[in-house]
């Protein structure tokens, strides 16, 4: 029995080495994904607190002052209504980047959900997969529009003119961008449902539900974290078209995506009104992306430790 | 065997654990556009057999003859299409999911590639507890010693419990396996192919400790494997199977000695001598062509056509299974 008895090495055994703090120790050494925290933690800081330092209304018309270039008090300058961009560049982010991560997490949850359902049981697989070719092939944009000219009245009234559209505006992007997701997942639980420790699995007792969240679910980590990175870059950027198309969020309610498209017609005049919010989805969806591969490779104890 | 089919109204010997009766798994195999089937994989044909308390039961024969397919059938990791398997006398092969489950405990098995049946993001702790979990048998401090208890008895250091299996070597893996394996307490143990994909100088310490497990814990274990050479070693009666079915039963010196099936006196001779003046005169059985398709068995004997000694009948009649006396069983015409 000399390979068991080589390498003991004195690791006490009550010390619990938890799996949380061996993720912590593998992410911090993704120079990347620490850098990306960083980003992310800022932007947020900013979009969150920035207003109560920075108090000016983002709705505020100040005709005189229009078409600024940067000043003390208007660090980002104006738009050409005299509106300060800085603050609307902030409320913006708190728009874009709640609908973003809503949006990403519900479609994850969702994708995840039916790409499992449809690898693990045979029966569900056909009908499934073929209401993911469905929705795979329906233009996307008719159907947002169709769907937002149905239900955007009936939810303005009951949820209130704001809260409403965010409320449809998730969920429409949710429910149309759900597939990839779900199509990668279940190729990745069709081949590991073959594999032996999933057999070992049931060759215990281990209720179905179990062997699923247990064995099947850890690993298809890595793709599901792919797509929800990418998720979240794609929700801001469909919400961006969706405001740019006027169905959106209400016209004077800034999102990033709404100043970058009001912006663009001024681009020569006030190049700083598309940098800025540019500047901020591209920051964001980045240091996300690189959030995401940090945390990919923390999660998979086969890389962990290397 | 024939007796067994009278037998199964009255008692069941105490001393049978396990008893195969005519199990069969087919495959469907599907075509077309409209998946019609077409035909069945017939990769356990109709295995009888018995297996006794505390022996271990050897299960040879080449790739794809069906050894695998039939551990699994056994322990019900598959469905199978006919026939019963009873162990301690309760038909796994009929029982609903939840009773099964309630006397999986009693059964258990080892895998072939330690590599692939540990979960890889699992430490060893969470690996070897969790048939502990899903029986709910003991909890906090108990199971914790429970689990060094168990690394304890396959020779692994307790103290590895935080570990993930990538760190570990191929027979430390095929260790923690048989540490899960063990957990529960089962009296059964289906070993399929456990030292096929390790290396030689390790493949005797895990038969070593399958070996010092069974005396100790009074296992009882079906070992398939295609190495004879290790069957010859740990098992105490061997079965041959060919094309999905036993060709020759019986214990391990007659089948060394006195083989009575052409198969499995061509597998017999296929075996190295470590003498080299002994090997150098050694007659090879060699045996023509392949083995045929298990979709589409030949007629009559599976074996009739590569077998060097067949008759008209062999390639007309199906033969079957013989009690030569001694406890030597064989299905063919010939021998004898």
């Amino acid at each position: 029995m000399t390979d068991t008895n080589m390498n003991i090495v004195s690791e006490p055994l009550h010390e619990h080495r938890s799996l949380w703090g061996d993720v912590w120790r593998q992410f911090r050494t993704h120079k990347g994904a620490v850098v990306g925290v960083a980003v992310f933690t800022f932007i947020v800081l900013v979009v969150v607190l920035g207003p109560f330092i920075h108090t000016i209304d983002p709705t505020f018309l100040d005709i005189r002052n229009k078409n600024l270039a940067p000043t003390l008090a208007h660090p980002m300058g104006t738009d050409n209504l005299g509106r300060d961009m800085l603050a609307q560049v902030m409320a913006g982010g708190q728009v874009s980047m709640l609908v973003g991560v809503t949006a990403m997490l519900l479609s994850l949850v969702l994708g995840a959900f039916i790409g499992v359902i449809a690898g693990y049981f045979k029966i569900l697989d056909g009908v499934l997969m073929r209401l993911t070719d469905l929705f795979l092939a329906l233009p996307i944009l008719p159907l947002l529009l169709v769907i937002i000219m149905l239900f955007r009245d009936s939810l303005r009234s009951v949820f209130g003119p704001e809260t409403g559209i965010f409320i449809l505006i998730v969920f429409v992007i949710g429910i149309t961008s759900w597939m990839q997701t779900a199509r990668i997942v279940r190729g990745e639980v069709l081949a590991l449902k073959e594999q032996e420790f999933i057999i070992a699995a049931r060759s215990i007792g281990t209720r179905r539900h179990r062997i699923i969240s247990r064995h099947i679910l850890p690993n298809v980590l890595s793709p599901i974290l792919v797509s929800a990175t990418l998720g979240i870059a794609n929700a801001i950027i469909t919400e961006s078209a969706l405001s740019f198309l006027g169905l959106g969020f209400p016209s004077d309610f800034p999102t990033w995506g709404r100043l970058l498209f009001d912006g663009k017609d001024f681009m020569q005049l006030t190049p700083a009104r598309v940098i800025w919010p540019g500047l901020a989805i591209s920051l964001t969806v980045l240091s996300v992306n690189y959030i995401g591969d940090g945390l990919r490779d923390a999660l998979d104890p086969r890389i962990r430790g290397r | 065997m024939a007796d067994i089919a009278q037998m199964d109204d009255q008692e069941i010997d105490p001393n049978v654990l396990v008893r195969v009766d005519d199990l069969h798994m087919h495959f469907p195999i599907y075509k077309g556009i409209l998946r019609r089937q077409v035909g069945a994989v017939k990769a356990v044909d109709g295995l009888t057999f018995d297996i006794r308390r505390g022996e271990t039961l050897g299960l040879v024969g080449e790739s794809g003859c069906g050894k695998s397919t039939a551990g699994r059938a056994i322990l019900r990791l598959y469905d199978p299409t006919s026939g019963h398997v009873h162990i301690n006398g309760k038909d796994i092969a009929e029982l609903s999911r939840t009773e099964l489950r309630k006397i999986r405990p009693q059964m258990q098995m080892i895998f072939q590639d330690p590599q692939a049946s540990l979960n890889p993001r699992m430490t060893v702790g969470s690996i070897v507890s969790e048939p502990l979990d899903e029986h709910g048998i003991v909890s906090g401090k108990e199971k914790k010693a429970r689990v060094g208890e168990l690394l304890d008895a396959v020779g692994l250091n307790p103290s590895f419990v935080n570990r993930y299996p990538h760190e570990f070597s191929g027979g430390q893996r095929q260790r923690i396996g048989i540490a899960r394996a063990l957990a529960l307490n089962p009296e059964f143990i289906v070993c399929d192919e456990p030292i096929a994909a390790l290396d030689v100088s390790i493949q005797a310490q895990v038969v070593n400790l399958l070996e010092d497990l069974q005396s100790k814990l009074g296992l009882t274990y079906l070992f398939i494997s295609h190495d004879l050479s290790m069957v010859r070693h740990i098992a105490d009666r061997v079965a041959v199977m060919y094309l999905g079915k036993i060709m020759e039963l019986t214990s391990v010196d007659k089948l060394f000695k006195t083989p009575k099936h052409p198969y499995t006196k061509a597998l017999l001779s296929a075996v190295p001598v470590p003498d080299p003046k002994i090997e150098a005169k050694r007659e090879r059985i060699i045996l023509q062509g392949d083995v045929p398709n298990p979709a589409n068995p030949p007629k009559g004997c599976v074996f009739s056509t590569r077998c060097p000694i067949a008759e008209d009948k062999c390639f007309k009649d199906a033969p079957k299974w013989r009690d030569l006396g001694g406890d030597q069983y064989v299905a063919c015409h010939l021998a004898g």
